[in-house]
């Protein structure tokens, strides 16, 4: 009964970008963000191998939640914050399939933070894309969980008392076997941040920040500007040091008893540089935390470990019952334990 | 009703033949009563009974010993006819400590057998249940009712001091001489019991043989004790021949989930979190895997329902349960799988409210809930079961009609149903109707809401399916294209098709069955858990000669075609519920007729004298 895993089926020609184009008009704000993500995405489709009838995308609410429409794959835009809830389900019920969850910092972190808990602590096979533009969109301009502390919005004019969460912390304090974050103008590093997410066995969890032009244009300018990035962007590299900046500014990021501390390259000693080791979950907490003006910001992949996943455990269970037992037979059932006739 | 004198091993004690009886256990929440009585419903259903009852316990797991809030009590009713109900006056009430005698005494008919656990009518606990004084001291109590003082702690620890338990080890077992005894009284075969014990204690032997030498003991005392003078029996009923087990309606609705599972060949994915009455349907199919049941203990309830939508959309069947408070917040969600027209079920094992109200106790007052307690026009399908072994066709039907109509499918049970039990005639389950899910994989001609002409349920269509890549969602959409729409028009379209589909369903429900003549004075109609208090008062009614019928509602949204008609066929209606009047509303609504409701809403199953003083009430009225 089990259906053909991705991959199996003949695909003998191979898919392109415009495969996974729909016919629907794509209705975000021009200039938006989610234009460029959404190119990286069905760039990359083609390359995870799949046959497109196994993939699915599921949304919850808020402008990045619109994305399922624009990708010619299943998709199925939901509820407000419940993406992940739906995914779990769908992916219990269908563990052949390919399943992205598109979500953004209100929909996922706010009304949806309770289901992005236990996504990632079960360890569900699912490909979590979180666009982090640190506002509501598509409500007209309130502060998001995301947003900095005292942010002036419509709902906040004396600027909102809310500390924000950071969604990497967050996610490793959940315990997320992948974690990752990338941005939406270097495509290039999107694009290779897509395809290590999607091939995760387990939730990949990917941070994507992302402009919202219309109400919190250049939140995350420190990354767009060239000048300000080649000084603060911080690209993880498994198994280089955590070294920054132009070459003839370099600094290393090390630790200082339990501190995080930047130095000057030049003055560290090579023993004393942090070599990034993404199966370390410490490190990645670490990691998660630092960020511009203190910090350099890092990109790339902070955690990928191996745990269980819950569906696989789920069906092993099942497949377990049915070999110990054979399968459930309800006539038999019916008829077991105490019974007595009546003639 | 016969005497004979009968000799049990060479005492001879008359016993007494009746039609039925109604016992209450009630004791502490540490005394064992639900076992007492369940083991008790057991032997009386091998006696060939027909039974019904009614356990009753609070909410608290380990509520303070001794208190009133503490008391916890399983009632039945057995009989050597039809038993449609617990039963509303007690025969017998056995009372295991003081705070059990205050909370139940007023339910003992005059002139009843009561039994009390002397050793537990200390000060303390006389002091915990407010009596001034010890009521067994009352010359009174004796004289009102047909008092055995028997003192089961220091019988108990009598017929086992030898046995290498502790004391507190030692106490536990007393119910089981409570249950040895009350076995004697109504003459009931402590076998199934012995046998339980053997199963239950397997790896205990020590508690085993304590079990079974105290029920013995409950039983001998019975025997030759000369305070109980004459026992009783209650000869098998005339139910319809066949093979029977003990159903309660939790039970019932997961395996008539299995049953659906195994017919359509598809998984079942179940998505609840806990929560008192309906936790103990995840659990039960939880132990189930082989049926390719899936169980999700979720985080919130928002996420079960979620995820049984994620499962729907996969190509399993759905299925969440939950009671009143959960099911309010699955509301969004279920407006998510109408509009998705994706075929999902959900449990709603109604309890006392509102907000957390009375977790362990029963009520019908979800029904506007289930009907409309969502944003917008969002209609669904509800159905409810009468019985406790009606859940198992109820839940079965739910699968059904949700794959056939592409539709959510609200079942309403209740707290009484669901832990309630009767004798259930096991059916042969090849005569149950198919589930013939037909995935759509054809992609010529495919859109998401192409309709079928006879249902107008849309095609369902298993992600994996080449060529049918498709989006839904929440938003609106056009018909058949299935595309993000706007429109006026097709807003208003949608709205009318949506309610139309399920207005359909009504092809399904079978013509009402009425007890009683098809015209008179009076008829009462009823849905859910009070099926059996109007039957036994309708019934009662009837034998006095009065112009009354019944039909009972298992149909609730759409209601049944030929409703409007029956109606119409009597003088008066009368509906009787455990809310404050929510179907006899619908019914004025629907059909303008004048019909009056019942209603009292204590958390407890309505009586059937009360139905059958309010149907006397209305004939007489002009």
């Amino acid at each position: 009964m089990t259906p053909p895993s991705p991959g199996a089926a003949e695909a003998p020609r191979k898919l392109t970008k415009k495969d996974f184009e729909s016919d629907q008009d794509v209705r975000w704000c021009p200039g938006c963000g989610d234009y460029a993500i959404l190119s990286a995405v069905q760039k990359t489709m083609p390359d995870l191998g799949l046959p497109k009838e196994n993939i699915v995308f599921i949304s919850g609410i808020g402008c990045s939640s619109r994305f399922p429409y624009y990708m010619n794959t299943y998709g199925f835009h939901t509820i407000h914050g419940r993406a992940p809830a739906i995914a779990t389900g769908l992916k219990v019920a269908r563990p052949d399939l390919k399943v992205f969850v598109v979500t953004g910092d209100g929909d996922g972190l706010s009304i949806g933070g309770n289901h992005m808990l236990h996504v990632l602590r079960r360890n569900v096979d699912v490909t979590i894309l979180l666009f982090n533009n640190r506002i509501y969109g598509l409500t007209k301009g309130q502060y998001s969980p995301t947003s900095e502390f005292g942010k002036v919005t419509k709902s906040t004019p004396m600027g909102s008392a809310d500390r924000p969460v950071n969604p990497l912390s967050f996610a490793l304090g959940c315990g997320a076997t992948f974690v990752g974050r990338t941005v939406d103008r270097d495509v290039r590093h999107m694009e290779e941040m897509l395809k290590r997410a999607a091939a995760h066995k387990g939730t990949g969890f990917l941070e994507i920040l992302q402009n919202c032009n219309v109400y919190n244009d250049l939140a995350w300018n420190v990354m767009y500007e060239k000048e300000t990035k080649i000084h603060h962007e911080l690209r993880l590299e498994h198994g280089k040091p955590l070294l920054f900046g132009p070459a003839d500014d370099r600094k290393a990021v090390i630790m200082k008893g339990v501190q995080p501390t930047v130095v000057k390259a030049s003055a560290a000693p090579e023993s004393a540089l942090w070599i990034h080791d993404e199966k370390s979950v410490n490190a990645a907490k670490l990691l998660a935390d630092l960020f511009f003006p203190d910090y350099p910001v890092p990109v790339g992949t902070l955690l990928d470990i191996e745990a269980p996943v819950y569906e696989h455990t789920m069906l092993d269970q099942e497949q377990r019952a049915i070999s110990d037992r054979g399968p459930g037979d309800i006539a038999k059932l019916l008829t077991s334990g105490d019974t007595w006739k009546i003639e | 009703m016969s005497e004979t004198v009968a000799t049990v091993r060479g005492v001879p004690k008359k016993i007494k033949e009746l039609d039925r009886a109604v016992i209450r256990f009630a004791g502490d929440s540490g005394d064992g009563m639900q076992l007492t009585g369940e083991q008790f419903t057991t032997e009386s259903a091998v006696a060939g009974n027909d039974i019904s009852t009614l356990p009753n316990f609070p909410a608290e797991i380990r509520a303070p010993a001794g208190t009133l809030f503490g008391v916890s009590s399983f009632q039945l009713q057995f009989g050597s006819q039809r038993v449609y109900t617990p039963g509303d006056r007690l025969d017998c009430l056995v009372a295991m400590n003081p705070a059990a005698l205050k909370v139940h005494l007023r339910d003992l008919k005059p002139g009843g057998l009561l039994i009390v656990n002397t050793a537990a009518y200390d000060k303390r606990n006389l002091d915990k249940a407010g009596y001034p004084a010890n009521p067994l001291d009352d010359p009174a109590l004796g004289e009102r009712y047909r008092l055995h003082k028997v003192d089961m702690s220091a019988l108990t620890h009598e017929a086992i001091k030898d046995l290498p338990l502790n004391t507190k080890e030692k106490d536990r077992t007393k119910n089981f001489f409570a249950l040895g005894l009350v076995s004697w009284i109504y003459t009931r075969s402590l076998e199934p019991t012995l046998d339980w014990i053997n199963k239950k204690f397997s790896k205990r032997q020590d508690i085993s043989a304590a079990n079974v030498r105290v029920l013995k003991a409950g039983h001998a005392f019975g025997e030759t004790a000369e305070i109980f003078g004459e026992h009783y029996t209650v000869e098998a009923a005339d139910m319809p021949p066949g093979l029977y087990r003990a159903m309660t309606g939790n039970r019932a609705l997961a395996w008539g989930l299995l049953a659906a599972a195994q017919r359509s060949t598809l998984p079942v994915v179940y998505g609840a979190y806990p929560i008192t009455p309906a936790s103990s349907v995840l659990e039960e199919l939880a132990m189930h895997k082989r049926f390719r049941i899936r169980t999700i203990q979720a985080e919130d309830e928002i996420a079960a329902i979620s995820s049984v939508i994620g499962a729907a959309f996969g190509g399993a069947i759905g299925v969440t349960g939950s009671s009143g408070p959960g099911i309010a917040l699955k509301g969004e969600a279920i407006g998510l799988a109408v509009t998705a027209e994706l075929p999902i079920v959900i449990f709603d094992i109604q309890r006392g409210g509102p907000s957390t109200g009375l977790p362990t106790k029963t009520e019908q007052a979800d029904l506007m809930q289930a009907l409309y307690g969502r944003n917008s026009e969002s209609p669904v399908v509800v159905i409810a079961p009468a019985t406790p072994g009606d859940c198992f066709y109820i839940a079965y039907e739910a699968v059904r009609l949700a794959t056939k109509y592409m539709v959510p499918v609200f079942v309403l049970s209740d707290g009484f149903l669901a832990n309630g039990s009767e004798p259930w005639l096991i059916p042969d389950v090849n005569t149950l109707p198919p589930i013939d899910v037909q995935f759509r994989t054809e992609p010529e001609g495919f859109f998401p809401y192409l309709r079928d002409p006879a249902t107008l349920s849309r095609p369902w269509v298993r992600p994996g399916a080449p060529g049918l890549e498709h989006r839904i969602g929440g938003l609106e959409k056009q018909d058949v294209t299935g595309s993000i729409s706007y429109d006026p028009e097709n807003h208003d379209h949608m709205v009318r098709m949506r309610a139309e589909k399920v207005r359909r369903v009504a092809q399904e429900i079978p013509p009402t069955s009425i007890n009683g003549p098809a015209t008179g004075d009076l008829l009462v109609v009823g849905w859910g858990g009070t099926y059996g208090a109007i039957t036994a008062a309708v019934e009662r009614a009837q034998a006095d000669g009065k112009s009354v019928a019944q039909i009972h509602l298992r149909h609730l949204n759409p209601l049944p075609p030929d409703l409007g008609h029956i109606l119409r066929e009597y003088r008066k209606i009368l509906v009787p519920e455990i809310n404050s009047g929510q179907l006899v509303r619908v019914l004025r609504a629907e059909y303008l007729v004048d019909a009056v409701g019942y209603n009292k809403v204590r958390g407890l199953p309505l009586p059937s004298e009360e139905i059958y003083e309010s149907i006397n009430q209305l004939l007489e009225s002009t």
